[in-house]
C-alpha cells in the first residue's frame, strides 16, 4: 500500500489508518471515498484489504446459468429481462429443457446458479421436482438457486411462510441462494423503480430466515441508476449490519446496471471509474463479507480484470449463458472457458484458483484435466 | 525514484516487470499531472493575451485546478484497402485485383469530408495500403483537391507509405515528404511502427519498411517542420523487452528533433489476423501505458485507446498516465475489421472525461486547445 503521506496529501491520512488497522470504516468513510478523484489511491486501499484476506488468489467457478422463465408479476423498470405471460418474447422452459441444458455441460461442472422471474402459475412442486432430478443428474454441482424475491413470491403464491418454502427448497437439494433482487434497499428508489417488488426489509429478512436455516447466500447490489452515493452506502451498511448477527453472507456483488431496453433507457452507462470505485468501497465497507465479486458479465471481461486490483478477489465462473444483463444490452461475451478465465487471471500476475459455490478450493486430478469424475469422492475440498 | 533524471532501460526493465499495478499507475499519472498543469498554466497565459474577463478566467483554472482531458473531432478516411506488404497482423487490407478491394472516388471523399466538418471535425486521418498502381501524383492531386475545396487538417501517410511512394517514384523519401507536404499534408500519423524492431518485423510485417526506415521517415518530416505522432501496436509476436527497446528508439529520436506531439500504444485484435493470439488484457495494457509515461519523459502527450480497450478501461487509461482521449472517429475501418467496435460521440466522450475528474476539451493535432 502507499505510505501514509500519500493518503495525508489525499485528506484521507485517518482512513488508511483504519484500513491498515482493519477498523471499520463509517458510512461517512465511504463517502470520502467515493469522493476521492484519486483511484490509485483508492484502488491501492482496497488491494491492501483484499490481499490480506486473499493473498495473490483470484477465484473462478465452473458454473452455468440457468434462466427458467423471464415471465415476471413485477414490473421493475430497470429490468429488460422481464415479461408478462403471453408477450411474444415471454418464455418458459420445461423441466425437460432444464435438464438437457444441464445435462449438455459436461463433468466439471461446481455450480448451477438457477433464476428467474416472479412467474404467476409455477408451483413450488415444480421447482422441488427440479431441484430433486438435478441432485441426481449432478450430484457434484452446487445448486444455488432462487433468489430472496423468488423465495417471497412463492411463499405469498403458495400461502405459507418464507421459512416453509425455505426448508421445502432445501430438503429437495438448494445449497445455497444467489443474491440477485436485492437492487438498492433505499426506498424512495424502490418506490420509483419497482414498487412491486420484496421491499429492502423483507429482502434482508428473507436472507436472515436462510441463513438461519443453515443456507448461505450471496447479496447484491445494483447500482448506476437513480441511487445516491450515500444509498449504495446505507445499503452496504444494511448487508454488513445483518452479516454481523448471521455471518450467512459468501460474496458481495456489485451489479452495473445496464440502460439499454429498460424504462430506464435514457439514463448512460456507468463509467469504468464508477464501477472501480463501487468494487473498492464494497471491498473496504463489508469487512464481514469474505469475498466481492467482480461479475464479467455485467463489467465486460476487461474491466473485470482491472477490479482483481480494485477490490475483488472472484471472476464469477464461465456462466455459458446469460439473459438478464444481456437483454440489457450487456456487451460481453455469453460464456467463458476454463482456459479464457484462467489465462486473464493469470495476464493480471494473480493466481486462479477454481472454486466450489463456498469458496472452497476444488483440486482436480491430473490425469483428468479438466473434468471431474463422476464419483463424489474424486472431488477433494479444501478445510473439508 | 525517476526525480533523479531519466530512466535507462534497465530501470525501466525492472519498473515494468516488478512494479506493482497501483504503484506503476501512480508513478505515471504523477508525472502526467506535473506535464499537464504546467501546459495549463501555458494555455491560461495565453488566454490572458486574448480574453477581456482574463484575470478571472486564469485565476479560477489555478484555484479550482482540473487537469485537461484532450480529444480531437475526426475521422479515419482510408483512401484504400488495396495492400502489396500482407502483414500478418492486418485484418484490413486485400490484395490488388480482390473483390472487396477498393480506391475512394473523389465523391466519396468529399461526402466523408463534408460530413466530418458537418459533425464539428477539424482534421482527417488520410491513410490507405501500398498500393501498387498509383503514382505520386495520384496522392499530390488528393491532397490539392482536398486542401483547395475545404478547410481541414490532413493527418496523412504513415511511414510505409511514403517508404513505399519513395521505392516506386524512384526518388528519396525528403523528396516525397516534400512534395506530399507542397500538396497540402499537414501532418503525419505515426502507424506502421508496430514494434521498432527488425527481428520482430521480419516475422510479422517481412515487406514492410525497417525501424530504422520508420524512424528515418519521421526524422526527415520533422527536419521539414511536420509534427507527427508516433505508435506501438503490441501483443503479437515481439518479447516484452521489445516494447521498451521500441520506447527507446522514440525516446532517442524525439531528443535529436522533438518533433512527435504524442505516443499512441494499441494492443493488437488477433481476430481476422493470420496471428492467432489472445488478445491483451486491460491489465497489460495498462502497465504498458504506464511505462510509456514514464520512459517517453521528452513526449508531452500519452493517448488512451478506446477503439481497442472499450470506454471503460481508455478512462481508468487517464489514471495510468494518459492525457488525452484519441478521437471521435466517426469512421474506423482498421481495428473494426478486427472484429472490434466501439462507439463514442464527443459527448459521451466528455461524460467519460469529466465523470473521471478532468475537464474535457478538443485539441488539434498539436494539442492546441479549441
Amino acid at each position: 500500500m502507499f505510505e501514509p503521506r500519500y493518503f495525508k496529501k489525499l485528506g484521507l491520512e485517518d482512513i488508511s489508518h483504519k484500513v491498515a488497522e482493519g477498523e471499520r470504516l463509517t458510512i461517512s468513510d465511504g463517502e470520502r471515498l467515493f469522493a476521492c478523484p484519486d483511484m490509485n489511491a483508492i484502488g491501492s486501499l482496497a488491494h491492501q484489504v483484499r490481499t490480506r484476506l486473499h493473498g495473490n488468489t483470484a477465484y473462478y467457478i465452473v458454473n452455468r446459468h440457468i434462466n427458467y422463465s423471464n415471465i415476471c408479476v413485477n414490473g421493475c423498470r430497470f429490468c429488460a429481462f422481464s415479461r408478462k405471460k403471453g408477450d411474444p418474447l415471454s418464455f418458459e422452459l420445461s423441466e425437460q429443457e432444464i435438464l438437457d441444458k444441464i445435462c449438455a455441460s459436461g463433468n466439471g461442472l461446481r455450480e448451477i446458479h438457477i433464476v428467474g422471474g416472479c412467474h404467476p402459475d409455477l408451483p413450488l412442486s415444480f421447482f422441488e421436482d427440479l431441484v430433486r432430478k438435478i441432485r441426481v443428474i449432478k450430484p457434484d454441482a452446487f445448486i444455488k438457486a432462487f433468489t430472496a424475491v423468488e423465495i417471497a413470491h412463492f411463499a405469498k403464491k403458495e400461502g405459507t411462510s418464507v421459512i416453509d418454502i425455505l426448508a421445502r427448497l432445501k430438503s429437495a437439494g438448494v445449497q445455497m441462494l444467489p443474491g440477485g433482487g436485492a437492487e438498492v434497499f433505499s426506498a424512495r428508489v424502490r418506490e420509483r423503480l419497482c414498487p412491486e417488488k420484496l421491499d429492502g426489509n423483507g429482502w434482508l429478512d428473507v436472507m436472515r430466515q436462510a441463513h438461519e436455516t443453515g443456507i448461505r447466500t450471496n447479496a447484491t447490489m445494483l447500482y448506476g441508476h437513480i441511487e445516491t452515493v450515500r444509498e449504495r452506502l446505507d445499503h452496504m451498511a444494511a448487508l454488513r449490519e445483518l452479516q454481523d448477527r448471521t455471518g450467512g453472507f459468501v460474496c458481495f456483488i456489485p451489479l452495473t446496471f445496464q440502460p439499454a431496453n429498460t424504462g430506464l433507457s435514457h439514463l448512460p452507462p456507468t463509467t469504468g471509474v464508477d464501477d472501480l470505485k463501487t468494487i473498492a468501497v464494497s471491498r473496504l465497507m463489508l469487512d464481514n463479507i469474505e469475498h466481492i465479486k467482480a461479475y464479467w458479465v455485467m463489467l465486460s471481461v476487461k474491466l473485470a480484470q482491472a477490479a482483481l486490483f480494485f477490490g475483488a478477489d472472484d471472476f464469477d465462473g464461465t456462466v455459458v449463458e446469460e439473459k438478464i444483463g444481456h437483454m440489457a444490452g450487456a456487451e460481453s461475451q455469453q460464456g467463458m472457458t476454463r482456459r479464457e478465465i484462467e489465462r486473464t487471471i493469470r495476464a493480471a500476475g494473480l493466481e486462479p484458483v477454481e472454486r466450489d459455490s463456498l469458496f472452497r478450493k476444488v483440486f482436480r486430478r491430473p490425469a483428468s484435466e479438466g473434468r471431474l469424475s463422476s464419483s463424489p469422492d474424486a472431488v477433494w475440498l479444501e478445510n473439508d | 525514484m525517476i526525480d533523479n533524471g531519466r530512466l535507462n532501460i534497465d530501470q525501466a526493465w525492472d519498473l515494468y516487470r516488478s512494479a506493482d499495478f497501483h504503484t506503476l499507475g501512480r508513478m505515471a499519472h504523477e508525472v502526467r499531472l506535473k506535464k499537464h498543469s504546467s501546459s495549463l498554466k501555458k494555455h491560461s497565459s495565453s488566454l490572458k493575451r486574448h480574453s477581456l474577463s482574463l484575470e478571472n478566467r486564469s485565476q479560477s483554472l489555478e484555484k479550482h485546478f482540473e487537469p485537461v482531458v484532450t480529444y480531437i473531432v475526426d475521422r479515419n478516411i482510408n483512401y484504400s484497402n488495396v495492400c502489396v506488404c500482407g502483414c500478418r497482423f492486418c485484418a484490413f487490407f486485400r490484395p490488388p485485383g480482390h473483390s472487396e478491394s477498393f480506391v475512394l472516388s473523389r465523391k466519396e471523399l468529399s461526402e466523408k469530408i463534408e460530413e466530418t466538418l458537418r459533425l464539428g471535425g477539424t482534421q482527417v486521418l488520410l491513410q490507405g495500403g501500398l498500393h501498387p498502381d498509383l503514382p505520386l501524383s495520384f496522392y499530390e492531386e488528393m491532397l490539392s483537391f482536398i486542401k483547395s475545396n475545404y478547410p481541414i487538417h490532413i493527418h496523412g501517410f504513415s511511414p510505409p507509405e511514403i517508404v513505399f511512394f519513395s521505392r516506386l517514384e524512384g526518388i528519396g523519401t525528403a523528396e516525397v515528404i516534400s512534395r506530399l507536404r507542397v500538396a497540402g499534408l499537414d501532418s503525419i500519423p505515426g502507424g506502421g511502427a508496430e514494434i521498432l524492431v527488425d527481428s520482430v518485423r521480419r516475422r510479422v510485417s517481412p515487406r514492410k519498411c525497417s525501424s530504422a526506415e520508420w524512424l528515418a521517415v519521421m526524422e526527415e518530416a520533422h527536419s521539414q517542420g511536420l509534427r507527427t505522432t508516433a505508435t506501438m501496436m503490441f501483443g503479437h509476436e515481439e518479447a516484452p523487452r521489445d516494447r521498451l527497446l521500441h520506447l527507446f528508439a522514440l525516446r532517442d529520436l524525439q531528443d535529436r528533433t522533438a518533433g512527435f506531439t504524442a505516443f499512441i500504444p494499441w494492443a493488437f485484435q488477433p481476430q481476422n489476423t493470420a496471428i492467432p493470439r489472445e488478445p491483451e488484457t486491460a491489465v497489460s495494457y495498462l502497465r504498458l501505458l504506464a511505462i510509456s509515461r514514464l520512459v517517453l519523459d521528452n513526449f508531452d502527450n500519452i493517448q488512451a485507446s478506446w477503439v481497442t480497450m472499450g470506454p471503460k478501461v481508455a478512462q481508468l487509461a487517464l489514471f495510468f498516465g494518459a492525457n488525452d482521449f484519441g478521437s471521435t472517429m466517426i469512421e474506423e475501418n482498421v481495428v473494426a475489421a478486427a472484429g472490434v467496435h466501439f462507439r463514442l460521440s464527443s459527448e459521451e466522450i466528455d461524460r467519460i472525461i469529466q465523470s473521471a475528474g478532468f475537464q474535457a476539451r478538443r485539441r488539434t493535432m498539436t494539442y492546441e486547445l479549441l
